[in-house]
């Protein structure tokens, strides 16, 4: 190994501390979160019946666990948004591909997907209900339909922002537009295929929970919605808590993807 | 010597919805094999449209372009090779990759002709550096690469669109006095897009002077020096400044 500075080691070490008091602090604003909540529930300032407690949540979730009807409620709410997920990319995809393809009918669909975008896809969530029924094939859609044109529009975007030049090179090696998409265009378009990808997935998420609201019996939607029904808010705040480990695991199975191909590129 | 093209009359406009842009009008010339020709003119005047027509992506409003005494069109664009201003060698593509491109896109890989690019690289310096990504190589060397790319089609004729112009002037030089030697060595025909007029005297053997947008040719400087001199040792010839000064005098001049 190479010999490093004295200024280097001041500098590391600076930077070590700091991330440890950032690491020390989150882990703080969390306890000590947590136990406010548990000690004003047990000390009784607020009511363990509307706010439940850290400790009741707990409790809830090996309950549920035990009897595993837990495991079916997380299972599928993640294969719903699993699979819109998927869905939202191949279809952006070759949706994208068509419009840029053929400019003739990119020109014409764009203020449609714009309208359909800048839409509440939560309004649509109803209806679709209503023209397919209540089951999970309609809470799938629900969830591509939040999801699906925001895709194509960035995605159209980033088609369109490869370099003229690069396509002209392609040209001159005597390639055809389906050379240019091969080997230019969709290459370039990885790294903002990712970044695509992981604003997507929490919005298929999204979109999945607002389908479960109201078409469903199982799943962390229903169970949130059935919850406050019933005032059994152990189970709402239960599944929020769980649909929040679900986001970041998500983002951070697309994050550590991501980190894998910029290294086979580097 | 035999005759590769033949350029007659062409004009060429471009079009939009603001109006019409006139860049090439009445141009005519012959390239023969085995020439190297200089193309220099003010900028925006039209050079690169011209290249672009002669490598069959747009075709000319009016007058006609033969390649042996055929009409030029896109699927004779194995026989003309196109080397743009920037490498445009691919981040996602190792060297290797990059410099068989074109012959991945022709389906032409053929085992002879990897060997044959390969045979390339040696030559020329990159062999060591065809698994790299083109950012770990130097301006010259990816200049190299791209030429390399280029070659790998083995076209007959070369058109270069300012190929140096993004290297600093020491690697410009010592890069323009590589290519020269390299196009020479595989006895290619070449035409050398260029606002520097010092590196057409040193490369081309004859300079077309182009007057301003629209285009038009106002006069064929031919060049020579003695033979199997470089391009570098060209210019410490006493006959380099003459040349030069004579081509600064025609593009100055106005009529
Ligand atoms: N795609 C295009 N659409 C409209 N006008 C264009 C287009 N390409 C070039 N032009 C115009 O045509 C003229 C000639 O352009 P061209 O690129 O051929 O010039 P050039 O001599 O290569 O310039 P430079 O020295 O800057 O490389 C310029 O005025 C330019 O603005
Ligand atoms: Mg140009």
């Amino acid at each position: 190994m190479s010999e490093i500075s004295l200024a280097q080691q001041k500098f590391l070490l600076t930077q070590k501390k700091h991330r440890r008091t950032v690491t020390i602090s989150r882990m703080c604003i969390f306890l000590c979160f947590l136990g406010l909540w548990e000690g004003a529930v047990r000390l009784q300032f607020i009511d363990s019946f509307f706010f439940s407690s850290p400790s009741r949540v707990v409790l809830c979730a090996y309950n549920m666990a035990a009897d595993h009807s837990l495991f079916g409620h997380i299972g599928i709410t993640l294969f719903e948004t699993i699979t819109s997920f998927a869905l939202v990319l191949i279809f952006a995809l070759i949706i994208t591909i068509i419009l840029w393809f053929n400019k003739k009918i990119s020109e014409t669909m764009e203020p449609y997907l714009v309208i359909l975008n800048s839409l509440p896809k939560s309004a649509l969530a109803p209806l679709l209900i209503v023209w397919l029924g209540a089951n999970y094939k309609t809470i799938i859609i629900t969830g591509m339909s939040v999801a699906i044109f925001g895709s194509i529009l960035s995605l159209y975007t980033s088609f369109q922002s490869v370099d003229p030049e690069k396509i002209k090179l392609i040209q001159t090696l005597g390639g055809t537009n389906y050379h240019v998409l091969t080997k230019v265009v969709l290459p370039a378009c990885i790294p903002s295929f990712f970044s695509i990808m992981k604003v997507n997935i929490g919005l298929c998420l999204v979109g999945v929970i607002i389908g479960e609201f109201i078409a469903s019996r199982q799943g962390l939607g229903y169970l949130i919605i059935y919850g406050s029904q019933v005032f059994k808010l152990d189970w709402v705040i239960m599944s929020i808590v769980i649909l929040c480990l679900l986001a970041w695991g998500l983002y951070s199975l697309l994050s550590r993807l991501e980190k894998g191909y910029q290294k086979r590129m580097s | 010597m035999e005759k590769l093209m033949e350029i007659s009359h062409v004009s060429y406009s471009y079009h939009s919805m603001q109006g019409e842009t006139p860049a090439l009008s009445n141009i005519n010339f012959t390239v023969h094999k085995g020439d190297f020709l200089a193309i220099v003119g003010p900028s925006g005047c039209g050079k690169s449209t011209l290249l672009s027509l002669l490598a069959g992506l747009i075709e000319p409003e009016h007058g006609s372009i033969l390649l042996y005494g055929q009409k030029l069109f896109q699927k004779t664009s194995g026989t003309i090779g196109y080397m743009l201003q920037h490498d445009h060698l691919f981040e996602w593509r190792t060297i290797e990759k990059n410099v068989l491109l074109g012959l991945e896109i022709q389906k032409k890989l053929t085992p002879v002709a990897r060997e044959k690019v390969y045979d390339m690289l040696k030559t020329y310096g990159l062999y060591k550096f065809k698994n790299a990504r083109p950012s770990q190589l130097s301006g010259g060397m990816r200049q190299r690469a791209a030429l390399i790319r280029t070659l790998a089609l083995e076209p007959e004729l070369l058109l270069l669109d300012e190929p140096f112009s993004a290297l600093d002037y020491q690697t410009r030089l010592t890069v323009g006095d590589d290519i020269g030697s390299i196009i020479k060595k595989e006895q290619k025909t070449a035409i050398l897009v260029t606002h520097d007029l010092s590196e057409a005297v040193s490369l081309g053997n004859r300079i077309l002077v182009l007057g301003k947008r629209p285009a038009t040719i106002k006069s064929v400087v031919d060049i020579s020096f003695p033979e199997n001199i470089s391009p570098l040792e060209r210019r410490n010839l006493p006959e380099f400044k003459d040349y030069f000064n004579k081509i600064w005098k025609e593009l100055n001049h106005d009529e």
